[in-house]
């Protein structure tokens, strides 16, 4: 762990000074203390780091430097300056832009349109979908500026804020996890740009929990923990084990894949030439599907979002019906047009994406939320006469599943909303894995959840299929994948390529695909490997 | 300076019981107020308004007339409400159900005997939800607006109300008054208390129908699966149950308990069809239905609470010459509080005053 001053990097010291100087930084919410006393200095043509796990308190650090929220105590010096920032426009008027974690956009608006309201002139709309596409297209990141935000997946939203704060050609630029949707290729040319824009003397706050990225890209790096800096240190010096240790406090638990695949497992989920007409005009057409997830097997998914991801997965569990039964088959039998239910009564458990609002009702308890997917495979145990719910039954297999994936909760039975993502995210997990289910298929499993918690889902999916069940996890994360995943596919516009055993898969193959290219055409940079 | 509000963690059960109460104290307060600044003793108007209608057992009687309808529809209503779908029109079925179930006493006057009161009923319920089924499946068919739909209803079962006691149900003998024959002894709801007073087995029909609802909501899966579907559709998906059935099912309970408060209402208190034969109860029950909080045991305190509203509004007219309007003002006062109450047990207020400045700040022009 290098001290705050030993490891400053030599090279971007010299050139022009600080740009930024935060000392003391300090926000109270209620009883939490979520920023105590932060000191940050950033120099002119730096990328700097801040790293921390979930609930560190960088976002809150990084609203309180874009002006979303302000300071309980503490100083901001910018350029030298003393400087109190009020208010986002305040912030972009003093040069400092922002790319946001949790997107900050209108849905029923369009990109462009989006990105017009962000900008202080009066510009016309066509020049400004013009601006963005030429920014789009030259740091590689595909976007119809005229397609409705609430049509877009996850990652093409999270263009729309990275070019809405290229164009206001800040000095000083945040990025919140801005690779996490990102093939390992478009991360590459995002990296680029970024060195591009650190030689044009710009500085960029990176705020990430990728420790190889941070690794490679950050000339600096401050870690917090629990609102806390624990140290400002030199990321090219430090070890990605050295990193995780300050960030966590702790050694992270690392997921242990044990045991081989045995190749003739029973198969218990199937899928034949799966196709799903789009939905709306936005909604990514599925185009013959097949997929086969055998007995003890993990399946991983990879693509970037919007590639027909959460319409399969809609697809597989039962909320969009298909034409054929033979279709989808569960644990050998046909179940094409069963609903949901039907499905988890042949065995199978679905976990989607979005936490609330899907995976659970935001202002239902937990028990009720437990209830929520078991009232029909459980109906013995849950239920009494005349379709009573027993809530003391609810109650204590509630219990059983917060005690099992250790999910920390603020009073007896709160309301889902009350949980944060992380620990929501378990109890969701928990409530499948509670039932053993044959069939288990997770829609990105730890988007937004602590490397711990991130770890403990990790295991327990792994586990299942030791046990004997099928696993299809879908997901964004690559280290994710690669993690888990005895085998992995890859999704682009809506077609699922053939499964590649993981020993073959590397970050370069699986990326090319998840660009929508074939294998063999391979022109892009070697240094994607970070396995 | 300004107010947030900050949601709390888990609200308090004991809070959510004594709400109502609370309300109630505060609209007194309110209303004393109020009735002093109009000049009237504001004791005297208190009393008018909450003691004087409990006093006579005839009154109590009168009471439980205006609370009967106004409780069966609100807890029909609760449950489209609970699960999302905002069914407007309970005044159409109202009168739908009437219609409905005055076929056998008016059209067949001669089919006299102990059946005819249970079929009326049964055709009363059978007219209100099939009115009711005419929006809902608007709704779950072509996706239409159920507000307007079954809004719009309302004024063609009225239409249809005043078109048919004055054209062809129109009693024989009856003057050319616009009224149907009377019903026949066979087809009047007998009343609980004949020697106290006028109620009859409406009342009894009202509880009856909302401990039912408030076992089903709060008991049941179906009730489950009304709130989820109600608070979160997709969850709702994904937990296998269907919205647009769930569509059909609110609309075809509340037309039913609509329905059956308009047979109760022409069979009991009134005893034939006229022109109007309602003051506005469908519609006074949305509010009685979100006075009770959606809950069915809520919904009968609060049909209580407003029947007596409209009770002491005229004794109030009447002893103190107090407008109808300042009346109207008090029922406001009364939604605003148990509102307000209700708000203020899921959130709590915050008074946030500025941030303390950054030390030394300069503001960057």
């Amino acid at each position: 762990m290098t001290e705050m001053g030993a490891g400053v990097d030599q090279l971007h010291e010299g050139e022009g000074g600080g740009l930024l100087d935060v000392r003391g930084l300090t926000k109270i919410f209620g009883a939490l203390k979520a920023c105590d006393a932060i000191d940050l200095s950033i120099g002119k043509g730096e990328i700097h780091a801040l790293l921390g796990e979930n609930g560190a308190g960088k976002s809150t650090l990084v609203k309180m430097l874009f002006g979303a929220l302000e300071p309980a105590a503490g100083e901001i010096h910018w350029k030298g300056q003393p400087v109190a920032i009020h208010s986002p426009g305040a912030a972009r008027h003093l040069g400092i832009g922002m790319v946001f974690q949790h997107f900050s956009l209108f849905e029923a608006l369009t990109a462009a349109e989006n990105i017009m309201l962000s900008l202080d002139e009066k510009t016309p709309i066509l020049q400004v979908a013009e601006r963005a596409r030429e920014l789009s297209k030259a740091y590689g990141l595909p976007l119809d500026p005229f397609a409705h935000v609430g049509d877009l997946s996850v990652g093409e939203r999270q263009r729309i804020e990275i070019i809405r704060c290229l164009l206001q050609k800040p000095d000083l630029i945040i990025l919140d996890e801005p690779t996490s949707v990102l093939t390992p290729q478009e991360a590459d040319k995002l990296f680029e740009t970024l060195e591009t824009l650190r030689d044009e003397g710009k500085s960029i706050l990176y705020i990430s929990h990728r420790l190889e990225e941070v690794k490679r890209l950050c000339d600096r790096a401050t870690v917090l923990r629990h609102g806390k800096v624990v140290a400002h240190c030199d990321p090219r010096q430090e070890t990605a084990a050295s990193l995780a240790r300050m960030m966590v406090g702790d050694e992270v638990a690392t997921v242990k894949r044990t045991g081989s695949v045995d190749a003739g497992g029973q198969a218990l989920l199937e899928v034949r030439e799966l196709s799903r007409p789009s939905a709306n005009p936005f909604a990514v057409p599925l185009r013959k599907i097949d997929l086969l997830v055998r007995s003890g097997e993990v399946m991983g998914i990879a693509g970037v979002a919007g590639n027909g991801q959460g319409e399969l997965f809609e697809a597989l569990s039962g909320e969009a019906l298909q034409q054929n039964a033979a279709t989808i088959r569960i644990r050998d039998k046909d179940a094409g047009r069963l609903g949901i239910s039907g499905r988890r009564l042949l065995g199978a458990a679905f976990v989607p994406e979005e936490r609330l609002g899907h995976g659970a009702a935001p202002q239902m308890r937990l028990s009720e939320n437990l209830f929520l997917s078991r009232h029909v495979t459980d109906a013995k145990a849950l239920m009494g006469a005349f379709g009573t719910v027993r809530t003391g039954a609810l109650a204590k297999a509630a219990a059983r599943i917060v005690k099992v994936m250790d999910v920390r909760k603020s009073g007896e039975d709160p309301e889902a909303s009350a949980l944060s993502g992380g620990n929501l995210q378990k109890f969701i997990i928990g409530r499948e894995l509670d039932r053993q289910p044959a069939v288990m298929v997770v829609n990105q499993p730890t988007w937004g959840v602590d490397a711990g918690a991130a770890a403990r889902i990790r295991q327990a999916l792994i586990d299942l299929a030791r046990s004997g069940s099928a696993v299809l996890v879908i997901s964004q994360d690559l280290d994710e994948l690669f993690e888990m995943c005895d085998s992995v596919a890859v999704m682009h516009d809506g077609r699922l390529s053939a499964p590649m055993p993981i020993a073959e898969a590397t970050f370069e193959k699986i990326g090319l695909l998840m660009g929508g290219a074939t294998p063999e055409r391979s022109e892009l940079p070697e240094e994607a490997e970070t396995a | 300076m300004r107010l947030e509000l900050i949601k709390r963690p888990q609200h308090s059960v004991l809070f959510s019981a004594i709400s109502p109460l609370i309300a109630l104290v505060l609209t007194m307060i309110a209303g004393a107020i109020m009735f002093s600044v109009l000049g009237k003793n504001p004791l005297d108007a208190l009393y008018y308004y909450f003691i004087d209608p409990l006093r006579e057992t005839w009154s109590l009687h009168e009471l439980a007339i205006k609370a009967a309808p106004l409780i069966l529809i609100a807890v029909g209503l609760s449950v489209c409400f609970l699960s999302n779908n905002w069914n407007i029109g309970a005044e159409g079925q109202f009168i739908a159900g009437a219609i409905a179930g005055s076929i056998l006493p008016v059209v067949f006057p001669d089919f006299q005997n102990w059946l005819v009161l249970p079929l009326m009923l049964i055709m009363g319920m059978a007219g209100g939800a099939a009115y009711a089924a005419v929006p809902a499946f608007l709704k779950a068919r072509f996706n239409t607006n159920e507000i307007l739909t079954s809004l719009m209803l309302v004024y063609v079962a009225e239409l249809f109300l005043d078109w048919i006691v004055r054209g062809p149900w129109r009693d024989p003998g009856g003057m050319n008054f616009p009224e149907t024959r009377d019903f026949h002894s066979f087809a009047i709801l007998p009343e609980l208390m004949p020697a106290a007073g006028r109620a009859n087995w409406g009342i009894v029909f009202a509880i009856i129908a909302a401990l039912v609802l408030w076992f089903v909501l709060g008991k049941t899966r179906k009730g489950f699966e009304i709130r989820v579907l109600g608070q979160s559709p997709r969850a709702g998906r994904f937990a296998g149950f269907s919205a647009s059935r769930m569509v059909m099912v609110a609309f075809l309970i509340s037309g039913a308990l609509a329905g059956l408060a308009g047979i109760s209402e022409v069979a009991g208190a009134i005893g034939q069809l006229q022109p109007s034969i309602s003051p506005g109860y469908g519609f006074t029950a949305i509010i009685v239905a979100f006075l009770g909080r959606l809950n069915p045991l809520g919904i009968v305190a609060a049909g209580f609470v407003l029947a007596l509203s409209y009770l002491g509004g005229e004794a109030a007219q009447i002893s103190l010459g107090l407008s109808d309007k300042a009346a109207r003002a008090f029922q406001g006062m009364l939604l605003f509080f148990v509102l307000g109450c209700d708000t203020l047990i899921h959130y709590r207020i915050r008074l946030v005053g500025r941030a303390p400045q950054v030390r030394e700040a300069a503001e960057h022009v």
